[in-house]
């Protein structure tokens, strides 16, 4: 067994685990946190993606002893006093799911893009989702979900960056 | 899958690591990023009886100068190549092909170490080190030696690595200057490359003075396609380049597999020679 303390979703956990425990199963079988699923035995699918310390990563493919003193965040931990994030909106708003299998690990991919590019294009949309797939092939939906996202901050950046030099006429 | 039961052991410098391998003997395998360790273990493809965790062991990562070289650290990410500015200047072959390894996630957790060090004929990097006439680092017991990129790869996932050395860097020289491409022929987004070619190219007055060119999945390691690089020195135009692209399959030894016979496979050596080559030199 071995000793590690991680962070979820902002509680803090202590725990001794076998090294070959994955991540995912920790998150799943330990803590209850099953809204991160297993979808492949391979690697391939990415509906376990979880963010560790602020990145994107498969989380049956990291040992829980790899994340010991890290940060995870996982879909369960977006939503702030039961306010969806405009990304977890923009899916359930643009039909991006079908059996919401590959949706946790879409969101927390999608959320990973925006993050180092605010203004993707679809094609890069696309490119940003190449790890994650989804077997009701609903990829149309889930691109125009993530444009609608970025559209959506540019949006209210434009207007805040608006009212900001009307204020200094004004001012 | 679950993976089969192991020991775990976290070193944090070189040579603790370096102390742990050699008193485990073979059964120990180093983890890195684990991108290609943890799916074997998880598809029980594997079975070491210590894991020997490397990934936190911080004189491993980051890129540095060091005179003409780059020196980029066994246990940088792909990620982090794919934006280092350094490997952006002096190796951006490196940087465009790694952008192809995988997805984000896999780019996240995955290392240049682990890529070269698991000598995966259908990976994109070690076809790319080879082109680069890159040189690895490995330190074990006996102290620290450089191998050269090309006596590297011995045979089908095996390199010159002993098992209780660490390969901790990976030195590049610095190619400013240089036109370069990999063009990578794969069949779904996200899977491996049923072929690659990472090229490499100086010019000199409008014609091609060197041509450097490593070629992935053909054959059990990556090879350099030597006839066409002697053919494309001096080339000048794109038929001359085609001309030379054509002998791209000559000496490799490329697999059968599911998605392709060896024959198709030096099909497309000649082809993305021919394309990486005129984008390279910009005559594409
Ligand atoms: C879904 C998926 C898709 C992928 N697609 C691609 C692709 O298109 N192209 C591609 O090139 N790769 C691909 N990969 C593999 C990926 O690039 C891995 O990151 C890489 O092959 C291994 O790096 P790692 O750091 O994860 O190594 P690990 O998995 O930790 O280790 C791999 C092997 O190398 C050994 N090792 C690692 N580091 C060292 C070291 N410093 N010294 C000595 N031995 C060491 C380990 O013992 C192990 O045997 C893919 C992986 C996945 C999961
Ligand atoms: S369950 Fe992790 S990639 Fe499929
Ligand atoms: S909605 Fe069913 S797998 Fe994507």
């Amino acid at each position: 067994m071995t000793h590690i303390s991680v962070t979820v979703d902002g509680t803090a956990y202590e725990d001794d685990v076998e090294p070959r425990l994955l991540l995912v199963h920790y998150l799943r079988d330990r803590l209850g946190l099953t809204g991160t699923p297993i979808g492949c035995d391979t690697s391939n699918c990415g509906a376990c993606t979880v963010e560790l310390d602020g990145a994107s990563v498969k989380s049956c493919t990291v040992l829980a002893v790899q994340a010991d003193g890290c940060e995870v965040t996982t879909v369960q931990g977006l939503a702030r006093d039961g306010e969806w994030t405009p990304l977890q909106r923009a899916f359930h708003e643009r039909h991006a799911l079908q059996c919401g299998y590959c949706t946790p690990g879409m969101i927390m991919a999608a959320r990973d893009l925006l993050r180092e590019n605010p203004r993707p294009s679809s094609d890069e949309v696309r490119k940003a989702l190449e790890g994650n797939l989804c077997r009701c092939t609903g990829y149309q939906n889930i691109v125009r979900a993530v444009l609608a996202v970025a559209e959506e901050t540019s949006a209210s950046e434009r207007q805040s960056a608006q009212g900001q030099s009307a204020q200094e006429v004004t001012a | 899958m679950i993976p089969p039961a192991f020991d775990y052991a976290r070193p944090t410098s070189v040579d603790e690591a370096v102390r742990t391998l050699a008193d485990a003997g073979e059964e120990a395998k180093v983890l890195a990023g684990g991108q290609s360790l943890l799916p074997l273990l998880r598809l029980r493809l594997a079975f070491p009886e210590l894991v020997v965790d490397v990934g936190r062991i911080p004189e491993l990562r980051g890129v540095r100068e060091d005179g003409d070289m780059l020196a980029i650290g066994a246990l940088t990410t792909h990620h982090d190549v794919v934006h280092d500015p350094l490997v952006r200047r002096h190796a951006g072959l490196l940087a465009q092909a790694t952008e192809t390894v995988a997805d984000p996630a896999v780019r996240h957790r995955g290392t240049l170490g682990g890529s070269l060090a698991h000598a995966d004929p259908a990976g994109d990097l070690p076809a790319v080190v080879l082109a680069l006439d890159a040189e690895l680092v490995a330190v074990g017991p006996g102290g620290r030696r450089t191998i050269p990129a090309r006596d590297f790869f011995a045979d089908y996932l095996q390199t010159a690595l002993a098992p209780d050395e660490l390969l901790v860097e990976v030195r590049v020289p610095k190619r400013e200057g240089w036109g370069f491409r990999y063009e990578k022929f794969h069949r779904v987004a996200q899977s491996w490359a049923m072929v690659g070619v990472a090229a490499l190219v100086r010019r000199d007055d409008g014609h091609l003075a060197e041509a450097r060119i490593g070629l992935t999945n053909m054959g059990a390691t990556p090879l350099r396609a030597s006839a066409s690089e002697e053919a494309l020195a001096g080339a000048g135009d794109a038929e001359a380049v085609a001309r030379a692209a054509q002998e791209a399959a000559e000496g490799t030894r490329p697999s059968r597999d599911a998605s392709a016979s060896p024959e198709y496979r030096a099909h497309l050596a000649r082809v993305l020679t021919k394309r990486a080559v005129l984008a390279a030199a910009g005559m594409g």
